[in-house]
């Protein structure tokens, strides 16, 4: 028999409505394979008292014949999600000894639906990175290693933890947000399935804070089917998020069934980048031949602004992010250094309190707002994204329903690898995913295969805003072609 | 557009953040990176596009002009590093 934490979110949804296991049962066995797997440091902090505590309930609900959706399914949740009396850090110092008083709007109706939390998941730091390296918590290592080798990989990020956590199992599935590739990106390096909804799709109400017109939520998980379960429970309207779209939640899990026949979709010209690896080309047109076969047409697109897409967006989310964590003062929570006066207090906490990377955006995103540079940055900027946005409305007005690319422009790399000084090494592994948050659109990337060293590749689709159903159809018919990839053995157990 | 160590001292005070001596001349080079990155969007030509505001079009919604929630002072300062009487306390700003 299978173990409990490696059944799929939907298998262990069924398996718990049979009464074939417990909730308790799932949870411990869930609990039990994060305290094998401390080497990976995916949970900056395991909640097992509320866990349990949570299964009990669920299992009471079951017995009643009550059960709610998510009855009893164990989930991590990123550490960017405000949770009640749980240490919530977003993998800064800053927030030391941060217990919030309130509840995210996603995590919420998790809970609402019948989800167990496991605990709190690391990542980036404010979720400002793609390795998961920036985390003061410690970097996440990746489940993944390359053939023959015992070299540790980045699990990617920010959503590193989450990623981490549903591929070793150590969850059914993750919630996670995605700023410019922060749900897609780690899912790719990882072999799972992550969704980034519509801007709007799901409330931002209690999420800490990075760029505001870009992120959002949504999870990470095994199969596309169990990203539909999870993504149905998450999103909603919500008043106390003005972006919160007030549109019903479609049945997301129904969709995956949908198939492709009759649809079209586009290949980008622009994402064929110069110096891509023979295998990420290969595998995208790979899942294009893949979609044929089940129906659909493939048609080769225009998209030309893509390659301004990531010089804007490091403009606009450092610029926001430098308003947005202008409220860690020292002042109302986390950490305090003491200074000479209050100017002083406030430049020594922040010093002492905020990673390199996350000092380094903040200070671009000070230095494009300042006087005299604002038109010249972020409004020029800005009218880049309309351009962006309007690149992706053409191809949808010509017919197209969904985009084809590749997720990543390359495998996983090692800890460490990319610490050049440059930093914008690093931020190109985002170049095929934050078109999508500059537009606004839905984005899913699903697991399609390995390279030559064992490690997973994806495939990234596009959507049309609030039409995640065409995304999670398309999804599932290359899950289905690719086969589901085998998770890696437990090295770390 | 590049910056100068002047120029990142002064960036560093508009953003609160102390930085040491031996930081800056790291820091002027890691700017200046993403400074010359973002550089090629001035080959763009944006004339008469108008910025974006939204991701999706909508309106602004407004709430009832109710009072909904309230009356917690003790959960709002409760993660605060010093606090007295439910209000927060600062170093003196006049004197």
């Amino acid at each position: 028999m299978t173990a409990l934490n490696e059944l799929t979110l939907a298998e262990a949804r069924d398996g718990l409505k049979a009464k074939d296991f417990s909730a308790r049962e799932i949870a411990q066995a869930h609990l039990d394979a994060i305290d094998k797997a401390q080497a990976l440091n995916a949970y900056i902090v395991a909640t097992p008292d509320r866990a349990l505590k949570m299964a009990d309930v669920s299992d009471q609900k079951i017995a009643k014949g009550e059960g709610r959706p998510l009855e009893g399914l164990p989930l991590g949740i990123k550490d960017l999600f405000a949770t009640q009396g749980v240490h919530t850090t977003a993998g800064s110092k800053i927030l030391e000894g941060f217990e919030p008083h309130y509840e995210s709007n996603v995590s919420a109706q998790l809970w609402r639906d019948g989800a167990v939390m496991l605990g709190k998941l690391n990542l980036d730091e404010f979720a400002m990175g793609s390795s998961n390296e920036t985390s003061a918590y410690g970097k996440t290592i990746s489940p993944w290693r390359r053939q023959g080798s015992d070299a540790p990989l980045v699990p990617g990020g920010s959503s590193g933890g989450s990623a981490a956590a549903v591929a070793a199992h150590l969850c059914l599935g993750a919630t996670a947000t995605d700023t410019g590739g922060s749900i897609r990106q780690p899912a790719a390096f990882t072999g799972t399935v992550g969704i980034k909804p519509t801007y709007g799709r799901c409330s931002r109400w209690g999420i800490i804070a990075y760029a505001s017109s870009l992120d959002q939520a949504g999870p990470i998980a095994r199969t596309v089917q169990d990203c539909a379960i999870l993504l149905g429970s998450m999103a909603g309207h919500d008043p106390r998020d003005t972006t919160s779209v007030d549109l019903p939640v479609p049945d997301f899990e129904a969709a995956i069934s949908r198939g492709v026949k009759g649809l079209t979709i586009g290949i980008p010209r622009e994402y064929r980048v110069e110096g891509m690896p023979a295998e990420i080309q290969r595998l995208w047109d790979q899942g294009a031949d893949w979609l044929r076969e089940a129906g659909a047409t493939i048609k080769e697109i225009s998209l030309p602004h893509t390659q301004y897409a990531l010089p804007a967006y490091y403009i606009v989310a450092p610029a926001e992010a430098s308003s947005n964590l202008a409220r860690y003062d020292g002042v109302r929570y986390g950490l305090r250094v003491p200074g000479k006066d209050i100017a002083g207090m406030y430049e020594n906490t922040r010093a002492a309190g905020f990673g390199r990377e996350v000092k380094r955006r903040i200070m671009i995103g000070t230095y494009v707002l300042s006087a005299g540079y604002y038109d010249a940055y972020y409004v020029r900027a800005q009218k880049i994204r309309t351009l962006i946005k309007r690149d992706f409305e053409a191809a949808y007005a010509s017919g197209i329903d969904a985009i084809l690319t590749p997720a990543t422009p390359s495998a996983a790399f090692g800890i460490g690898e990319m610490a050049s000084a440059d930093p914008v090494e690093m931020y190109l592994n985002d170049v095929f995913t934050v078109t999508v948050n500059m537009a606004g659109l839905p984005g899913i990337s699903v697991p399609a295969g390995l390279d030559a060293q064992g490690l997973p590749l994806g495939l990234q689709l596009i959507g049309r805003p609030f039409d995640e159903e065409t995304l999670f159809a398309a999804a599932q018919t290359i899950e289905n072609a690719a086969g589901r990839i085998s998770l890696p053995k437990a090295w770390w157990a | 557009m590049s910056v100068d160590e002047k120029t990142v001292r002064r960036i560093a005070h508009l953003a609160r953040i102390a930085v040491t001596d031996e930081e800056v001349g790291p820091l002027k080079g890691e700017l200046n990176a993403i400074l010359a990155f973002v550089e090629q969007l001035g080959a763009v030509d944006v004339e008469g596009v108008e910025p974006m505001t939204s991701v999706t079009p909508m309106r602004m919604k407004k709430r009832e002009d109710v009072v909904n929630d309230g009356g917690r002072a003790s959960d709002i300062v409760a993660n605060a590093p010093e606090t007295e009487d439910n209000y927060f306390l600062v170093p003196k700003v006049v004197e």
